[in-house]
């Protein structure tokens, strides 16, 4: 099965090449050394692609776009955020999102795709929790979005399961001695939403401004919330 | 497979580069290879655990040398060809070969909402038996498989306690095959930090992992 790898890698090159600039397909074509398979223009090879399944109506545009608007507009880190303050301005909703996440998650509006099967981890004055995948992506789309690229990184996925504190050092965050670290691999189709601590001075706040403090890194669990200084209180 | 995406417990790989202003896609290729492969993904010719298995067959040089929306679309090419969507004289020209029949796209733009509020629920409502009990020991079974799996090398052989009972789910190693979705149970298992890696972890620290019936054995 991986051989015609390479052949097929140059075959999306020559793609590219020859449906948007025919000279730089033979960049493709020509492939004496290993290295020139890898891929020259990404943009161009997407496009090409783009054109040819939209051509063999295989893909309809409006989707596409559709799709990408989402993600770019409508669905990221705020959806959580607003789960978290929720959770820290009402001990019920609190104890459905950790007992029953699904449910609690699709009260606010949010649930569905990468998102099908949450778990909320909460962290305490004892209990620290970080989220990572090491074998691919996995995250929770409906209430974080698309994952930044250090978390899809090998640098990330590789050292979070080895050298957790390690990794939280370079966040910024030195977790105590006395502190139980728990790091959770996104294995199989569950997907990790940490609930953050409640920063000190934040007593008193409705939930938008307690939703404005939390931050997607520390619903990852690699940075806490900072303390809101008494200017910022709303 | 024992690919080097199985990356857990490696080392050299470097610092965590951070870019604190990221927009949620690079630039417009990224945001059209994403598209592209979801609404692809919507012909149902493939599972998504197929979709991982096919990244994880891109050569160990070229799965580190390229991008991540770039082995996206590696992956998505290789699938459309083996499930012949489109032909290798098509990638290679970017045009429809000659008297192909024109379809009707699968995914359409009314039908995206619904794809993004449902999502692809990978529980399924059978009664499976649960062969662990939550507080049980296990261990992580000592398997090698060539095909697609989701046990992480780092686990294998190491003694765990099943923490949680998650339900029962697909099987990725038959699903990524089309061998059949083999439901069973998923549990939560927790291994200490130091089972895993020895006196260099911290003794309170414990890494959890989300492992189905397959991957067990009692210990």
């Amino acid at each position: 099965m991986t051989t015609g790898r390479r052949e097929f890698l140059t075959a999306a090159i020559t793609a590219a090449g020859t449906a948007v600039t025919p000279e730089l397909s033979h960049a493709g074509v020509h492939h004496d050394h290993e290295h020139q398979v890898v891929p020259t223009d990404p943009a161009l090879r997407v496009k090409a692609l783009e054109s040819l399944l939209v051509e063999k109506g295989l893909v309809d545009r409006a989707a596409l776009d559709a799709l990408i608007d989402t993600y770019e507009h409508k669905v990221g880190p705020r959806n959580g955020a607003r789960v978290v303050a929720r959770a820290w301005s009402d001990p019920a909703y609190k104890q459905r999102l950790l007992s029953n996440p699904d449910s609690a998650i699709s009260e606010l509006g949010y649930g569905g795709l990468q998102g099908e099967h949450m778990v909320v981890v909460e962290n305490t004055s004892k209990v620290h929790n970080l989220v990572v995948c090491t074998l691919c992506s996995c995250y929770p789309w409906p209430v974080l979005g698309l994952p930044p690229v250090w978390y899809k990184s090998a640098s990330y996925r590789s050292r979070a399961v080895i050298d957790p504190r390690g990794v939280l050092r370079e966040f910024g965050l030195e977790l105590k001695e006395s502190v139980e670290l728990r790091v959770w691999d996104s294995t199989a189709e569950l997907r990790y939403l940490v609930l953050p601590e409640r920063p000190a001075n934040t007593e008193g706040l409705s939930e938008e401004p307690l939703a404005a403090l939390v931050t997607r890194d520390a619903m990852i669990g690699v940075r806490k919330i900072a303390t809101p200084l008494q200017g910022d209180r709303a | 497979m024992n690919g080097v995406h199985d990356l857990g417990g490696m080392h050299g790989m470097g610092a965590i580069q951070e870019d604190k202003e990221e927009p949620v896609f690079h630039a417009p290729w990224e945001a059209r290879a994403y598209a592209v492969t979801r609404a692809m993904g919507g012909w149902r010719m493939w599972s998504l655990d197929a979709a991982r298995y096919q990244r994880e067959l891109i050569a160990p040089v070229d799965y580190f040398q390229l991008s991540y929306y770039e082995r996206w679309i590696a992956a998505l090419m290789q699938l459309m060809l083996d499930r012949n969507l489109v032909t290798r004289t098509e990638i290679e020209s970017g045009k429809p070969d000659q008297g192909t029949a024109m379809r009707s796209p699968a995914l359409t733009a009314d039908k995206v909402p619904m794809l993004i509020a449902k999502g692809v629920p990978a529980r399924r409502d059978v009664a499976v038996t649960a062969h662990f009990q939550v507080g049980q020991h296990v261990r992580a079974r000592n398997i090698n498989p060539s095909g697609h799996t989701r046990l992480p090398r780092y686990t294998r052989g190491k003694l765990g306690t099943i923490e949680q009972d998650h339900g029962v789910f697909v099987f990725p190693d038959t699903n990524a095959h089309s061998l059949g979705e083999k439901p069973q149970h998923v549990y939560s298992v927790r291994f200490r930090a130091r089972a895993l890696w020895g006196e260099q972890a911290a003794d309170q620290d414990s890494v959890y992992v989300d492992l189905w019936d397959d991957y067990l054995e009692s210990a």
